[in-house]
């Protein structure tokens, strides 16, 4: 059993803002013919170092724009970091977004099938938990409905329900909790302490420093893609109120 | 290279899955549903064929299986290039969301098309024995030109889904290239009547090549020659390498560029 689940090494990405957006192959070569192709370079992390152990639950905190949700993509593995190495051990579940990858057409038990295959879920391991899905969304009269006819909330709450439905070695929340009704609000966090309890490891993004406060007890602080501070949660966001 | 293989094999079900739903969803609400993959290329047929033996002559032995036959080949062609060179526009979110092997998006969209091929041939089968054409034991050997033109598909299909998301003109060049290369390929005139430095194209083209060997098996009941086979076999073999390779090439600037 690996003690350290996530290590980030010397982590910087780069994005290239093009100052107008060439999407075709004539603007590209007129562009690159008069040299009118300038872009900034633009580094929305620089040299990020940290390490988490396995159980820990680590909240992400800083401003608008400082790069956290951009930290978390490449820990999901989705972007590459420009420089550096981000080496994860185990199952990652990202929940980035909710419902990333339903499909409206489909009706909610549908989109059982197809998001828990894109989670990496197997169609009999699905099977098993329908019924728990079905519970715990609380979608009873509307599973079978296109879910195109859905409220967010109501997305909000199948999303979650099948991105939790295994207790992966690490959770990515970013942002999600702030969906949905109070009682669904309260049912995600008791969702989330139980999978704690079981050993997963937690990355959490958010701007409410009472949820921050109430689910981890280690935070990082970021600003302008630059980790200001590691630490314990009440001491890293006296810091964050400060700025 | 097994690395790759144990990957493919763990998305394995999100790619029937995917195709399972783009099956779903075609004919969803449509009164009639799968019925219009058998219903369309018989329309069609009939339509052409009624045009072409009436305001032009062909003079095509049995026009209707020869019609159809490049049809059925060339519209699955035309249609799951078409469909796999959005599939990577089309799940921009969720590429932004979830690491998963991107290839699968065009992969699934070639599939689901092969599945609908597959059910246009009770068309052609339905206008085989209402023309009284007979069979022939070469029927069997039709399996050879389906793999063929699916690897070929598949193979332009990456190719395509790749390119359209740094050059966004692909999308508008490709529908003339298509028209192009639909009246390059012998659908509906014999390739005897094309002028010899015609015939040196049409020859290189990979899906008269297809739709040649097609016509072979299941009309002439011809066994066909193994240079023909050799012809089919380097056109899949090109188009998978430079496929794959460019896709390979592209795949990490997808998200930042979708």
């Amino acid at each position: 059993m690996q003690d350290t689940v996530v290590r980030v090494n010397d982590v910087s990405i780069q994005f290239r803002l093009y100052k107008e957006n060439v999407d075709s192959l004539k603007e590209y070569l007129i562009k690159k013919f008069k040299q009118k192709l300038t872009y900034d370079e633009f580094w929305a992390l620089r040299n990020i170092n940290f390490e988490i152990k396995r159980g820990e639950s680590v909240a992400l905190i800083g401003k608008n724009g400082s790069g956290k949700s951009t930290l978390l993509k490449i820990i999901a593995g989705v972007l590459k970091p420009t420089k550096g190495v981000v080496q994860t051990y185990g199952t990652i579940a990202p929940m980035i977004e909710l419902g990333a990858g339903f499909d409206m057409d489909l009706t909610a038990r549908e989109n059982v099938y197809l998001n828990g295959s894109i989670l990496g879920y197997s169609k009999s391991e699905l099977r098993k938990q329908e019924e728990n899905i079905l519970e715990f969304s609380e979608l009873y009269d509307f599973f079978d409905v296109p879910i195109k006819n859905f409220s967010s909330g109501m997305i909000a709450r199948l999303g979650f329900a099948i991105a939790t439905i295994y207790t992966p070695d690490i959770l990515i929340v970013d942002e999600i909790l702030s969906v949905g009704d109070y009682n669904f609000q309260q049912k995600c966090h008791k969702r989330i302490q139980e999978m704690l309890s079981k050993g997963t490891t937690l990355l959490f993004v958010s701007h409410s420093i009472e949820q921050v406060k109430e689910i981890c007890d280690r935070a990082i602080l970021l600003s302008h893609g630059e980790m200001l501070a590691d630490g314990k949660t009440e001491e890293v966001s006296e810091i964050y109120s400060s700025m | 290279m097994k690395k790759y293989i144990n990957n493919f094999m763990k998305y394995r079900e999100l790619l029937l899955e995917l195709i399972r739903r783009d099956i779903k969803t075609k004919y969803r609400r449509s009164v009639l549903g799968m019925l219009w993959s058998v219903l369309n290329p018989l329309g069609m047929m009939v339509v052409l064929s009624v045009v072409f033996s009436n305001v032009f002559r062909a003079n095509i032995e049995n026009f209707p299986v020869y019609l159809m036959c490049g049809q059925l080949i060339f519209n699955f062609f035309n249609e799951a290039t078409n469909v796999a060179m959005g599939s990577i526009l089309g799940n921009a979110s969720l590429i932004k969301k979830v690491y998963l092997p991107k290839y699968i998006f065009p992969t699934a969209k070639i599939c689901s098309t092969f599945v609908n091929l597959m059910t246009s041939f009770i068309a052609l089968l339905v206008v085989v024995v209402f023309t009284r054409t007979p069979i022939h034991p070469t029927i069997f050997l039709v399996i050879f030109p389906i793999i063929y033109v699916f690897l070929f598909a598949l193979g332009f299909g990456i190719f395509l889904s790749a390119i359209v998301v740094v050059f966004r003109d692909m999308q508008h060049f490709y529908s003339i290239l298509v028209t192009a290369w639909m009246y390059l390929t012998p659908i509906f005139y014999p390739i005897d009547i094309l002028p010899n430095y015609l015939k040196i194209i049409v020859g290189l083209n990979p899906l008269a090549n297809i739709i040649e060997m097609f016509r072979e098996v299941v009309l002439y009941g011809a066994v066909p020659s193994m240079v023909l086979h050799v012809k089919c076999l380097v056109s899949c073999g090109i188009a998978l390498v430079v496929g794959l390779y460019v896709f390979y090439k592209q795949q990490d600037k997808f998200i930042l560029r979708v």
